[in-house]
């Protein structure tokens, strides 16, 4: 019970705190000025005519990519950003030190705040994603193939940095944590990045980093499960015999990768509610 | 460890230690506070005092030694359960009102919600903030800050209340109110440890006092018996730099602003230090017979140590 009584301040703390009115008003922002750019995309000439539907829903697709890819490193930062200080900043400030004379475990604490930031991303991410590709629909025809499972996995992305940098946040400062997670964040992108040239020019040791660094943090590895989901079948199809970039993905996740992920975040979550547990407070 | 005979008291603590890295913090210490009292823990700026406190809550795990809170031991949740709080570094969520950082700690406390209302109101008005409970703590100042405070630790009325320097950051209106709240709590039969360095309101309010000094407990019993050694201080000139050790047998001697203070003395022997101090050549303008303060005593102690 005591967890959910600290996932509700928490979740009180972000809405008192106006963090998720910013979050919601940003969105809408963005949205707004995305939705005007895809409706801008039907009245595009390309050699003296207008778009037809196909080169239309080609042109919308791949700006989604982009726009996502950007909805993608915001989240990532949010993530961070909300999770370095959730346990190291109450301890630095004091106010932990007074939840914990009460009767509540450790675990409590850390469960507690974890869901309620994981609640705020999870708004944050289905909010934002359903309407951005409503807003794409609507202004070009074009849907991804596989809404849901792209939402699914930003989600999934923001919450393992989010996982991540509460681990962290249990031993470590929050200033300290929030840079760690966003330099793990930038190097498993970078790491993805090599990745893809390895395959293209089919050197192993290289195309194997992007494969250890989708496993050690799987943030990229999600972002390519999302972009799959998100791109036309003849984007993956290009994508097999080319640069496997950060706006393609040749094949979505297997299902070991997915169990992977699984093990991943709740590794990562009991890690967390471990090394609190010894932690002085 | 043999434990204490039922009723178990509010706090014992048994060999207990804890260690950073090489600094000690605190050192082989024992102690027990009867349910009911007022206990003093007085020392010096990082003697060990909000260490001690730390480890009696489970927010520092200690290097050895056991304690038991209220029956139970240190760091469970029962020894959490009837126990009352306030930190040294007093801090609630800035974004909630008074109200709601009452009611928040009426919840992890447990206490039945048909409670809660009276609760915060009885806290409010304890500590003098019911006009501005629902204001944003971040509205509060300091001072306001440290009554919410011991406002959250009296919640419930629990069995023992830990207040870590409770007044520094209050004014001589809010010290008085805390002694007055402290010694109600002593007639409800709530126990009271309290950690202070302001030896003035521990004089005032505890029955039982320990000194802290470097970790270590140097002095601890009840207050009029750690004040009970007599003294008399003799206000003389003339005397040479042998003669401390001359009068030593009488007791130990400080001095002090042309006054000779010796403490521990035989009051029937007065008039036997008076003649020595003559004969060793002294001129003695006034005999001033009577007891230690708690200050004398305190500054003695840590002198020693």
């Amino acid at each position: 019970m005591a967890t959910w009584v600290i996932a509700a301040l928490t979740w009180r703390e972000l809405v008192r705190r106006k963090l998720v009115l910013a979050l919601l008003a940003l969105s809408a922002i963005v949205i707004g000025v995305t939705g005007w750019g895809f409706s801008r995309v039907p009245n595009l000439h390309l050699n003296g005519h207008l778009l037809t539907q196909g080169e239309i829903h080609s042109a919308a697709a791949q700006l989604l990519l982009l726009v996502m890819f950007m909805f993608s490193f915001v989240l990532a930062l949010t993530s961070a950003f909300l999770a370095a200080p959730a346990i190291a900043g109450e301890l630095e400030s004091g106010v932990a030190q007074g939840l914990l004379a009460r009767p509540l475990r450790r675990r409590e604490l850390v469960l507690g705040r974890w869901l309620g930031l994981s609640l705020t991303i999870a708004v944050y991410t289905l909010v934002s994603t359903t309407l951005e590709f409503i807003l794409v629909n609507w202004t070009t025809g074009y849907l991804p193939p596989q809404p849901v499972a792209a939402e699914a996995a930003l989600l999934v992305e923001g919450l393992i940095l989010l996982t991540f940098t509460l681990a962290l946040s249990t031993r470590i400062s929050a200033i300290t944590a929030g840079v760690i997670a966003v330099i793990a964040f930038g190097t498993m992108w970078l790491g993805g990045v090599a990745g893809a040239f390895g395959q293209v020019f089919h050197n192993a040791a290289i195309s194997n980093v992007g494969v250890v660094t989708h496993f050690l943090l799987p943030t990229d590895g999600l972002w390519h499960a999302a972009v799959y989901a998100m791109e036309p079948p003849a984007f993956a199809a290009a994508a097999i015999h080319g640069l496997n970039s950060s706006f393609d993905s040749a094949s979505g996740p297997s299902a070991w990768y997915l169990v992977w992920v699984a093990v991943w975040l709740v590794a990562a979550l009991g890690l967390g509610l471990v090394s609190f547990e010894s932690r002085e407070a | 460890m043999s434990l204490p005979s039922d009723p178990s008291p509010a706090i014992y603590v048994s060999h207990l230690s804890k260690r950073y890295g090489h600094t000690v913090a605190l050192a082989d210490v024992n102690m027990s506070v009867p349910r009911g009292a007022v206990f003093g823990f007085l020392g010096p700026n990082g003697a060990g005092k909000t260490t001690l406190v730390k480890l009696l809550l489970g927010l520092a795990l200690p290097t050895s030694g056991e304690a038991m809170v209220l029956g139970s031991p240190i760091g469970s949740l029962d020894s959490r359960r009837q126990v009352g709080y306030l930190p040294e570094l007093f801090r609630y969520q800035s974004w909630l009102t008074a109200r709601e950082v009452l009611a928040l700690h009426c919840r992890l406390a447990q206490l039945k919600r048909s409670s809660w209302p009276a609760e915060i109101k009885a806290a409010l008005e304890t500590v003098g903030l019911a006009d501005r409970a629902d204001d944003r703590v971040a509205n509060y100042s300091k001072g306001m800050q440290q009554r919410l405070g011991l406002g959250v630790a009296l919640l419930g009325s629990p069995q023992l209340v830990l207040l870590d320097e409770p007044t520094s950051a209050l004014d001589p209106v809010g010290r008085h109110d805390v002694r007055e709240i402290v010694r109600a709590l002593r007639e409800k039969g709530q126990a009271v440890f309290l950690n202070s360095h302001l030896l003035s309101e521990v004089e005032q309010v505890c029955d039982q006092v320990a000194v802290v000094d470097n970790g270590r407990v140097v002095a601890a019993g009840r207050l009029d018996e750690l004040l009970a050694r007599p003294q008399v201080r003799v206000r003389c000139t003339g005397l040479g730099t042998g003669v401390h050790h001359e009068l030593s047998p009488f007791g130990v001697i400080t001095e002090e602003e042309g006054w000779l203070t010796v403490s521990g003395i035989d009051p029937s022997r007065v008039p036997d230090l008076v003649a020595a101090i003559v004969a060793a050549g002294g001129h003695i303008y006034a005999v001033d017979p009577g007891q230690q303060t708690l200050e004398e005593r305190f500054l003695q102690l840590i002198q020693a140590a």
